[in-house]
């Protein structure tokens, strides 16, 4: 049995620089794959709605006719479901925290900018069609 | 004969950060008996199983707990994982094992600030907490989250790691080890610690074994019960065997935690070491049908997780078990007869996780 076995510990911690992060003057840390909050890309989102099947905390609202996306930044766990099931991309994970709220709705109301491209009609299918008829 | 007094302990209670109300009859200072009673934070977890696709449920499994999360998500992936009779590759299973044993590392540092904490040590308690930042900081950087990994799936894991990550993980774990073994020598041999600690709270390894003690509190008493052996996920694979102390007092369970750090080390070291090529999931077709107990090891005992299915997307039902739970009958045990002022440590020496029990 000895005593003062923290003696060397405290001493070092007490000369040697803090532990800790002087928070928020200095910025958390962040890996690359840190889940912070889920952002969208309004001008590729083709309102299929896999992102809101796939919630498993049904936090995120496709409207198609509306063409909105909005998602309740309270009841999102960050599970990343969403952006692994997204078929074109646009939802991708940020690395940083989503800022503390002052009310309670973490509603988030995202308008959708996507315009589906007109195929060009064919030609040769039209006059086939004339043909048949 | 004195006169018998009834003392209320808990809920709120500066040493629990959780709920839990214990009944202490006290003759003078002496506790003869106790009266356990819990409640406080029920959250139905087990009923959202008929609410949620069974993919989904492992988010709600892993938030069952938040310190051992990675293991309740694993422990129910293998449940639906065998009623569906699924193949994981090996280089998810020994994923699995890298991060439950991070997780192992984690919440015995937690659990050992925390004990520092209850005896009013301060400064240990500070020194843990700075070393469980360490292993935080892997798992943030491995799987994208610091306390809820969300890294399992049934049929694998979401992320894999990279040969070049693991091997600074290897080389991380060094100093790690070396930080580690200074804070031991604390815990293991200060005779201040050694005298709060030394015959408080003794179980005996007959009573360990009659009411079921599981984890650092049977292996504490000289009960070799550690599920681990039973080979599960990767640990069939590396060489180790379960720490175990024979004194059966709260000094005896520190002492397992704090040698189960280096085992949980080691063992991370071979799995880097031996840790195959290939995928890391496999395609998940149709639904569970069939029922299935998985049981694994969590840093506090033996996790049971039931699963039922009805070959719908839904599970019929699903019953966790955890550790706690199984420690409470030892614990009355451990509390009959001791003075009122070792109260705080001896429930502290079981690790209880009292929002894992209620679910």
């Amino acid at each position: 049995m000895a005593f003062f076995e923290m003696a060397k510990t405290a001493i070092r911690s007490f000369v040697g620089k803090p532990a800790t992060r002087r928070y928020p003057f200095v910025p958390g840390k962040v890996t690359p794959l840190s889940r912070g909050h889920v952002t969208i890309d309004v001008s590729s989102c083709i309102s299929c709605g896999m992102c809101m099947k796939k919630c498993p905390s049904e936090a995120i609202c496709v409207n198609k006719e509306e063409k909105t996306w909005i998602i309740d930044r309270l009841r999102c766990i960050v599970c990343n479901s969403c952006v692994e099931v997204c078929p074109v991309h646009c939802l991708t994970m940020d690395t940083v925290y989503s800022p503390a709220v002052t009310t309670h709705s973490g509603l988030e109301v995202f308008y959708i900018t996507y315009v589906k491209p007109e195929r060009p009609p064919k030609a040769d299918s039209v006059d086939e069609n004339k043909e048949q008829a | 004969m004195s006169r018998q007094i009834v003392m209320p302990f808990g809920p709120q209670h500066p040493v629990l950060p959780e709920p839990i109300h214990l009944d202490l009859v006290l003759e003078d200072e002496t506790v003869v008996d106790v009266i356990p009673s819990i409640g406080y934070v029920h959250r139905g977890l087990e009923t959202l199983v008929e609410k949620r696709q069974f993919p989904e449920y492992v988010y709600i499994a892993e938030r069952t707990c938040g310190i051992c999360s990675f293991i309740h998500g694993m422990t129910y992936c293998q449940g639906v994982e065998r009623v569906m009779g699924l193949e994981v590759p090996e280089r998810a299973h020994y994923l699995r094992t890298i991060w439950s044993e991070y997780s192992r590392l984690h919440s015995h540092l937690l659990w050992l600030g925390l004990f520092a904490d209850g005896m009013g040590f301060e400064n240990l308690f500070m020194n843990a907490w700075k070393h469980r930042e360490f292993v935080l900081d892997v798992m943030e950087e491995t799987t994208g989250g610091r306390v809820i990994q969300g890294s399992c799936k049934v049929g694998g894991v979401r992320r894999d790691i990279d040969q070049e990550t693991l091997k600074k993980m290897e080389r991380d774990l060094k100093g790690f080890e070396k930080g580690l073994k200074e804070m031991a020598n604390v815990f293991l041999n200060d005779d201040s610690i050694a005298s709060r600690l030394r015959g408080v709270g003794v179980l005996s390894r007959n009573d360990a074994y009659v009411c079921g003690a599981v984890g650092p509190t049977g292996r504490g008493s000289g009960v070799p019960i550690d599920i681990r052996m039973t080979g599960y996920a990767a640990y069939g694979e590396v060489d180790f065997s379960p720490v175990v102390e024979e004194d059966g007092d709260c000094y005896a369970r520190c002492a397992v935690r704090v040698n189960e750090l280096f085992s949980s080390i080691e063992i991370i070291r071979q799995l880097i070491d031996r840790i195959p090529g290939g995928e890391i999931e496999v395609k998940v077709k149709g639904n569970p049908d069939g029922e299935y107990f998985s049981r694994s090891e969590q840093p506090r005992g033996e996790l049971v997780h039931y699963v039922k299915g009805n070959g719908t997307k839904y599970l019929a039902r699903s019953r966790i078990r955890t550790p706690t739970l199984t420690n409470i009958p030892p614990l009355v045990k451990m509390l009959q007869g001791c003075e009122l002022a070792d109260v705080p440590v001896i429930v502290l020496s079981i690790d209880p996780c009292i929002g894992c029990m209620e679910r």
